[in-house]
């Protein structure tokens, strides 16, 4: 267990610097001088040059890399060119917002899914597995900006229930919650029906069922437990697209969450702002993934990993 | 790598136990439902193909210009799915957007298929360093989760159709990697490809004559489902203003000002979304279909 711990920690190595090298190539990538892009266009040659220094660019680019990647590791992002302000502060007003809406919807989605794929499971091919299958294609074929739409229409516009956008009170979280916990929970709910049938043909299940176990007590406290340690690996999954399902809820409900931080960045050529978003969520994604995986390596004993 | 749980445990072997357990009835009855699913699939893409190719010669109006005379008006016999805010049919962008449609997630799988084939099977067959290097590649960019890695893309590329294909396209070349890398892990370590191997066949004769056909059906599978997220990706793109660009009538960028007219106007917001999900629906319903009839591991 250690020693598979200290391997993926190894490996996290390459997928984090390869994601620096990548947002650090943003800013390369773009058309231009970056000292323009950076400066704007109205710049004088005096604040280029300013510029220049101040962000290294008058240095060779690995040097550029290695002064970007040392800045970054002390928490400095670099400063907004829009709002003049440090980009690792606005980062921190606004991510805990969505880490905060990407939770939320991973709880309704585990719920949802989790019950949905219960019932489809012991319930197989009757109806009501049936409507869980249908129910979770077009859970995963909705586009999110769409359900959001329509949820704000109804609940807000029609039923006057929720509040249509903005942030400060839960009501304002309950509707983007629930469309962006949407499509996770068909996955969930697919997911953990799989898993149901497969644990409950097992042989422990059966012996379960023959010493006299009562239905209910087999499905919840023998199946339900084992069959949970898969469907785990995928809350850690959907956590992460639910970070980028959020750029599309905040979006629709008006929410100032990092999503937004890094589509108003993008138009407004802030790429300090987009390169500093991108480093910090992928980071996170690949944290929660790293954790998820050894959650997973925790529970299940039966898993070996070489 | 993970010990990639996903992709094995939500479909194949799961599904593949629980057919076996199953009553000859419930079999069966199971068998017609997906079946019937993948021709409801069938039947919904082929529409869809069928409009992008006809559409425009079907639509009432011109897609781009409106009047402003008649602008938001609700569905009624002149324009079947109403106005938009400046006066334009509905139904006739909507029409018009399905040969956009079409292009971008042709165009978008494609670029994945070739990128992502060529890498799966350079990872599966090349050896551990071509497997390390590669696999660490494609983590890296799975490392920004969902839309993100489509955003680092336009955000240094621009917005534009073309630079809508390249990250809708670039995003998901892991997908088909993997898929194509796990097939290869498997196929080359049968019978009939170290017999190749024993008879004298070179590296490229075995990668194109024996692993390439045999990963055809997962890479049919994906394809259809693919065609799918690109959608969402793409028109997720255009949603957001980052994507096709106006006055275009790109299916995700329809919706972008619908949020405006709420209230005076609500079917602005939906027919456009209907047309998004009918769509992904139909290939899903597809890839699905597909993956339990070429998939012979399902098979029983």
């Amino acid at each position: 267990m250690i020693t598979y711990i200290a391997r993926r920690l190894l490996l996290l190595v390459p997928v984090l610097l390869g994601v620096s090298v990548a947002s650090f190539g943003l800013l390369q990538l773009v058309p231009g001088d970056p000292a323009i892009v950076l400066a704007g266009q109205e710049a004088t040659e005096d604040v280029l040059a300013q510029i220049r220094h101040e962000y290294g660019l008058d240095q060779p680019r690995p040097i550029q890399f290695v002064i970007y990647l040392r800045n970054a590791l002390r928490g400095d992002l670099g400063i907004s060119i829009q709002s003049r302000q440090p980009v690792a502060t606005l980062i921190a007003q606004r991510f805990p917002f969505t880490l905060r809406l990407a939770f939320l919807a991973i709880l309704v989605s585990a719920a949802l899914g989790v019950v949905a794929g219960v019932v489809a499971a012991t319930h197989r091919n009757s109806v009501l597995d049936l409507a869980a299958l249908l129910g979770s294609l077009v859970g995963i074929s909705m586009p999110i900006f769409w359900l959001g739409l329509l949820a704000m229409l109804l609940f807000s516009v029609r039923l006057q229930w929720l509040p249509a956008g903005g942030s400060g009170t839960l009501a304002h979280l309950v509707l983007p919650a629930v469309v962006l916990g949407a499509s996770s929970s068909a996955v969930i709910a697919r997911m953990t029906r799989a898993s149901m049938l497969e644990v409950l043909r097992q042989d422990y299940t059966r012996t379960a069922r023959a010493k006299g176990v009562d239905e209910r007590h087999v499905v919840y406290r023998h199946a339900l437990k084992n069959a949970m340690i898969p469907i785990l690996t995928v809350f850690g999954l959907e956590f992460g697209y639910n970070l980028g399902g959020a750029v599309l809820t905040e979006t629709v409900f008006s929410l100032p969450g990092i999503g937004r931080l890094v589509v108003e960045g993008i138009f407004a050529r802030d790429y300090p702002v987009v390169q500093g978003a991108m480093l910090v969520v992928a980071t996170t994604f690949v944290l929660v993934n790293l954790l998820t995986d050894i959650a997973y390596a925790a529970l299940d004993p039966r898993i070996r990993y070489d | 790598m993970p010990p990639s749980i996903p992709a094995s445990a939500t479909t194949d072997p799961a599904r593949a136990g629980a057919v076996r357990a199953a009553g000859f009835w419930a079999d069966t009855l199971r068998r017609v439902v997906r079946t019937r699913a993948a021709v409801v699939g069938a039947l919904i893409v082929g529409a869809f193909v069928a409009v992008a190719l006809v559409g425009p010669m079907l639509a009432p109006y011109d897609p781009l210009k409106g009047r402003l005379a008649e602008r938001l008006q609700a569905p009624g016999a002149a324009h079947w799915l109403g106005t938009d805010e400046l006066g334009r049919d509905i139904l006739s962008r909507i029409l018009y957007g399905a040969r956009i449609t079409i292009q971008i997630q042709v165009a978008a799988v494609t670029l994945a298929l070739a990128i992502g084939t060529a890498l799966g099977l350079a990872a599966g067959y090349g050896g551990r360093w071509a497997d390390l290097v590669i696999m660490r590649f494609m983590d890296i960019l799975m490392a920004f989760p969902g839309i993100f890695l489509a955003l680092a893309i336009i955000a240094a590329l621009g917005t534009g159709l073309v630079n809508v294909v390249m990250a809708a396209g670039i995003y998901l070349v892991p997908q088909f990697a993997r898929v194509v890398r796990a097939s290869v892990l498997t196929l080359k370590e049968m019978e009939f490809v170290q017999a190749a191997r024993a008879l004298g066949h070179g590296d490229v004769a075995i990668v194109l004559r024996y692993l390439l056909p045999n990963s055809l059906a997962p890479i049919i599978v994906q394809t259809s489902l693919r065609m799918a997220t690109v959608l969402l990706t793409a028109s997720g793109l255009s949603f957001l203003g980052l994507g096709v660009q106006p006055p275009a009538p790109e299916w995700g960028a329809l919706l972008s000002n619908a949020r405006s007219y709420m209230i005076t106007a609500p079917h602005v917001a939906t027919m456009p979304g209907l047309a998004i999900m009918l769509v992904v629906l139909g290939f899903n319903l597809l890839g699905d279909g597909l993956r339990d009839s070429l998939d012979p591991r399902l098979r029983q």
